[in-house]
């Protein structure tokens, strides 16, 4: 597998060489483009779009989850892994003209983590040293973050993390100018100056974003493309016929639901289509706290009953059905684990066993946005098929995501984590693990909405982000494999699928079929696209 | 278009409704369709809830209408006409709790109002001009947010933004009769205010109650229909008009059938209650039959 | 007089606003979901959660967040978006056009349909056309929004490629949600028009007319239509408001970016800045359309006083 993605990677970049510069593309989305702040943005709106207006110490290859230094030209780790210097790269400039410095660094990672930020990702650096007594206003700066030289950082951490450096390649610790953030505050997601490929031309709010190409982008020859439209507020039917028409050349939305059968099995765009996983797994939670879910054999008789090859169905076989927490990209995924099999008879004796013969009646929560409802209608028939009859609730998505982290008969004892915003971060198994399944998210107003805690998994979670070093990773994945087994086995979740993407392109737009499909960029990475 | 009572004679009520060829076919088609929500368990060919194998293409997409599915599918493959029937209930049942709560809030602040005038009304009044100006739509969308949505929760807050056309009505009539003739007499002879209001003041209501509480229905299932297309309704599976459009919604070009069938029933139960309003209105206010 | 008039009506509409204001300032803050924690993100401690709180004031007591919402809003500071951290004075003004636009093609569709087919039901009083129109009026106020937009959708986007499927721009994109939306209301208008048509053709002066021998016709068309129009005209204002709260739903079905869509999203995440503004813009439309009502309608009949 990884020696298939380099092969591709090594062809397109001998494909990129050759390619030139220049054109222009339309990216459709129905809904707005939140903020472009690199600190806050976390919608897949804007996602890929801070992607290319921004840069952080680390990327990934495009079209892979393949680390490789970026703003960083090189780094090293320290033998107890928790020391990281990174070797600046040099005369990277911001858009406004101003080389990029260690001080900025510096400043960007302080800046995510000050409370003033209200950032979604400052948990993400809560392991550098210092961070805490930083945030709690104890310390002036981050005691772990230390600018050697204009072009050296060292970063220390409290303790080894292996995923680190993915933590570093993620948006909220890309590198933002001190003093655009002091001229614009808060209204700097409106405003942005980064360091990327691409800079802001033409804003016109709920109507269209134009980003242009920085010409002073560090990465000769790159971006391809001159200019990038964004339209909002175009429906997705309506984009899809104006794609056909050759008015829009990325769907952002992807193919309409509807229309999905008939244009993917249409012949003339085989070669517009460009489909592969997606670093995503669609879940039901049963609350471990709650009775009867406090009992194994209910939760693994749940696990027997839903029939996911229906669900799939019902959402045009656009995912595949999961049997395990991880998906199939993530580094980890056990292609041997075949997890519970559809199985009814087993599923109701499994449950006569743990005394609910005659079954029970819980409460069942999802997002009320097409298709969450429905693939909840499809569960609850599994249930009641084995004798549990679970109340819908459909909610806003704030309000599960409320009832999801209250403790206790008021929280919600299953909920199906469809239109909940959930792909992961970055490419590593821990991601799956610490906000979602680990102890820490098992509290009031946590994101484990199974509630489980199982101290020797926390014990051997931890035992495997301290092994840092390259020559542990085997050790480390295995070690990670062994916990998402005994958690299946616990059976906190019901896995249900993991989707599968679907990028259409217009004729004109030419790259790597790992390009559309990018599992770090959604829909596509807007760097290495061009117009042939 | 308020009415001035004057006590209606049932019989005449009814000649003229009779004669009212709209306003017939109203009450036809609402009592068609009490009748098939009362019925709905024989009417149904098939479980409302069941999500059929092959109720789906392989693919995943609904059934046409056809043999086996006269109606056709929706999204999960069940029976679309079997949900239409059983949505007659659910249409009809938030209908008769939703305005009739909103008829009782209405018709009582806007009789007390009305009565006893002063402070109390200045306030009723007042309260009705902030309703009057709220968004209603929005207000039940926050109202659903906060509250579980059920059958009762989806009527209530129904209710909550229907009163007030009612209020405003009962009060500009209860103003004009506690000044008429009997209610001043009744006031001599020393009766008393709840006994003014119960004896003589609510039955010349009735028949605006009448005409407000048929209309109403008609306007209650509009909203909770609406409510249920914005995802903020009657919880599924239960079948709502409403809620089936919602899940069809990313299906209409291809599957047309979704919209229309249940479109067209809230449109026909909703102009029905219209007309036989309307009829109602025109026979009990004999100065509106020109 | 007039003066006194505006000035105590204006202050009626100002109570009302800070109405509007209270209960939906207390109604919204209800709501079970902890805006802190969806911006605070799944990794944040129960710490951070709260630090946010604090930075947003909604640790303190109900009451003094909403006395200090209103010293804001007094000082025309409507705040920022929880999660785009953009002014809400900002993010409504750049909805407020499309909304505009939809709910002034909604008032053109009303009145082009509305008026001349009330004329004619007046005008075929009793007879087939009023009755027939008067059927047609009730099945235009009791169609459903969401289902009508999705049908004209199919039929003229999609089956006869007359139209846009959706989305915003040029008038070619406005023609069928103006139309969705102008549906019931020119039921209303019929129905306005034909008894107004009506009240004015048993008017003295046009009975006069008629007896004195003017054609019937000459006297309607010189003399009736004007004066029964202009009573209808001055329900626009009612109008405006009500078509700026029902938008909800006709742009969510045409993907148009206005005050609704962006109400609709802020419900959905507790966006309560938002909330507040977009309810507080549309009230206040409302509230200045009944005013703007109330104060044609006695221009257009002069018989009417300001009292």
């Amino acid at each position: 597998m990884k020696k298939l993605i380099f092969a591709a990677f090594v062809a397109l970049l001998s494909w990129a060489g050759a390619q030139e510069q220049g054109g222009s593309m339309v990216v459709t989305y129905k809904d707005d483009i939140a903020t472009l702040d690199p600190a806050i943005g976390y919608d897949w709106q804007n996602w890929s779009i801070i992607k290319s207006m921004f840069d952080g110490l680390m990327d990934y290859e495009p079209g892979t989850t393949k680390l490789v230094p970026h703003l960083a030209e090189s780094y090293s780790v320290s033998e107890d892994g928790k020391t990281y210097t990174f070797k600046l790269r040099s005369g990277v400039k911001f858009h406004n003209g101003r080389e990029m410095t260690a001080d900025d660094v510096k400043y960007s990672l302080e800046r995510t983590l000050n409370p003033d930020t209200r950032s979604p990702g400052q948990g993400f650096f809560l392991v550098i040293s210092g961070a805490q007594d930083f945030i709690d206003g104890n310390a002036g700066e981050v005691s772990g973050i230390k600018v050697l030289d204009a072009a050296t950082v060292e970063i220390t951490l409290d303790a080894p993390d292996a995923s680190f450096l993915h933590r570093m390649a993620i948006n909220f610790s890309y590198i933002v100018p001190k003093e655009a953030i002091e001229q614009f505050g808060e209204d700097f997601g409106r405003n942005p100056v980064g360091t990327g490929a691409f800079m802001l031309k033409d804003w016109q709010l709920g109507q269209q974003l134009t980003i242009e190409r920085f010409p002073d982008y560090f990465e000769t020859g790159l971006p391809y493309l001159d200019e990038i439209s964004f339209q909002v507020g175009v429906e997705p039917t309506v984009a899809l016929l104006r794609l056909q028409r050759g008015e829009v050349d990325i769907l952002g939305d992807g193919i309409p639901p509807a229309q999905f059968v008939d244009i993917f099995n249409d012949e003339a765009n085989q070669e517009l289509i460009a489909y592969g996983p997606q670093l995503q797994t669609g879940y039901l939670t049963m609350n471990v706290t709650l009775a009867p879910f406090d009992n194994v054999k209910v939760r693994q008789a749940v696990n027997m009953a839903i029939n996911k090859d229906r669900i799939v169905r019902i959402i045009n076989g656009r995912a595949t059905p999961a049997n395990q927490v991880l998906p199939p990209l993530m580094p980890g995924y056990d292609d041997s684990y075949s997890g519970y099999a559809y199985d009814v008879e087993g599923a109701k004796a499994l449950l006569a066993e743990a005394g609910f013969a005659d079954g029970f009646a819980t409460i069942l929560y999802a997002n009320n946005t097409d298709p969450n409802p429905r693939i909840a209608q499809s569960i609850q028939q599994d249930l009641a098929a084995i004798g549990i009859s679970a109340e819908l609730r459909t909610q806003a998505q704030s309000t599960v995501i409320e009832a999801g982290g209250t403790e206790g008969d008021e929280g919600a004892p299953m909920i199906w984590s469809g239109g909940m915003a959930w792909i992961a971060d970055y490419p590593d198994p821990n991601n799956f693990y610490w906000p979602i399944l680990g102890c820490a998210g098992a509290v009031p107003g946590g994101w484990n909405w199974a509630w489980y805690c199982n101290e020797d998994l926390e014990a051997k979670a931890a035992e495997a982000d301290a092994m840092v070093q390259t020559d542990q990773e085997e050790a480390r994945l295995a070690l990670w494999k062994n916990i998402y087994g005994q958690i299946m086995a616990d059976a906190p979740w019901v896995p249900i699928f993991n989707e599968t993407r679907y990028t259409m392109h217009s004729a004109r737009l030419g790259g790597d079929n790992n390009i559309f499909i990018d599992p770090i960029h959604i829909p596509v990475n807007y760097d290495h696209v061009f117009i042939k | 278009m308020t009415l001035i009572a004057s006590t209606p004679s049932r019989p005449s009520t009814w000649r003229s409704l009779r004669r009212n060829p709209a306003a017939m076919f109203g009450l036809i088609v609402v009592l068609l369709v009490i009748l098939i929500a009362l019925f709905a368990p024989l009417l149904a060919p098939k479980n409302p809830a069941e999500q059929f194998f092959e109720g789906l293409t392989l693919e995943g997409s609904p059934l046409s209408p056809n043999q086996d599915f006269w109606l056709g599918t929706d999204l999960l493959g069940r029976d679309l006409l079997s949900r239409l029937i059983y949505g007659a209930r659910i249409s009809l049942l938030v209908g008769l709790i939703a305005n009739g709560a909103a008829l009782l809030i209405g018709t009582l602040l806007g009789s007390l109002a009305g009565y006893f005038g002063g402070a109390l009304a200045k306030i009723i009044m007042r309260f009705t001009d902030i309703m009057m100006a709220f968004p209603a739509l929005l207000l039940a969308i926050a109202l659903s947010a906060i509250l579980r949505p059920s059958l009762w929760i989806v009527a209530m807050v129904i209710a909550l933004v229907n009163w007030v056309q009612v209020a405003r009505v009962v009060y500009a009539q209860t103003l004009s009769l506690a000044e008429s003739e009997f209610v001043t007499a009744a006031n001599a002879l020393g009766a008393g205010n709840g006994r003014i209001m119960f004896r003589h003041l609510f039955p010349h209501l009735l028949p605006t109650m009448l005409v407000y509480g048929t209309l109403g229905i008609s306007t209650t299932v509009l909203l909770e229909a609406t409510l249920s297309f914005l995802g903020v309704g009657v919880q599924p599976p239960t079948p709502s008009w409403g809620g089936i459009i919602n899940e069809s919604q990313s299906y209409f070009l291809t599957a047309p059938w979704l919209v229309f069938f249940p479109g067209s029933a809230i449109l026909l139960t909703a102009v029905s209650f219209n007309l036989l309003g309307d009829g109602l209105r025109e026979a009990l206010d004999p100065k509106l039959r020109r | 007089m007039f003066l006194r008039y505006i000035v105590s009506r204006l202050l009626q509409t100002a109570l009302v606003i800070l109405g509007v204001v209270t209960i939906s300032f207390f109604i919204t803050n209800l709501v079970p979901a902890d805006p802190a924690r969806l911006i605070a993100g799944r990794l944040a401690t129960a710490e951070t959660v709260e630090n946010i709180r604090s930075q947003l004031g909604l640790d303190r007591p109900l009451v003094e967040q909403y006395w200090r919402y209103l010293q804001r809003l007094f000082q025309g500071d409507l705040g920022r978006s929880y999660q785009q951290r953009t002014e809400v004075k900002t993010l409504l003004l750049s909805r407020l056009p499309a909304t505009l636009q939809l709910s002034l093609g909604a008032i053109v569709f009303e009145l082009l349909i509305g008026i001349p087919l009330g004329i004619l039901a007046a005008l075929e009083f009793g007879k087939f056309w009023d009755k027939a129109i008067m059927v047609l009026a009730f099945i235009g106020v009791s169609a459903p929004q969401f289902a009508l937009g999705l049908i004209l959708l199919y039929l003229f986007a999609y089956l006869w490629n007359m139209f846009p499927l959706g989305g915003y721009g040029s008038i070619h994109h406005l023609i069928l949600p103006a139309l969705t939306l102008g549906i019931s209301g020119a039921g209303w208008y019929a129905r306005m028009m034909r008894s107004s048509l009506l009240d004015v053709m048993n008017a003295d002066y046009v009975r006069t007319g008629v007896a004195k021998g003017l054609g019937r016709s000459k006297v309607i068309f010189k003399h009736a239509l004007r004066n029964a129009v202009l009573p209808v005209i001055a329900m626009i204002g009612l109008d405006i408001g009500l078509l700026m709260g029902g938008v909800v739903v006709v742009e969510s079905v045409f993907a148009w970016p206005g005050i609704g869509q962006l109400a609709w999203q802020a419900i959905q995440i507790v966006d309560i800045p938002i909330i507040m503004g977009t309810v507080l813009l549309t009230a206040g439309f409302i509230v200045l359309g009944n005013l703007l009502a109330d104060l044609l309608y006695p221009l257009a009949d002069p018989r009417l006083r300001y009292g």
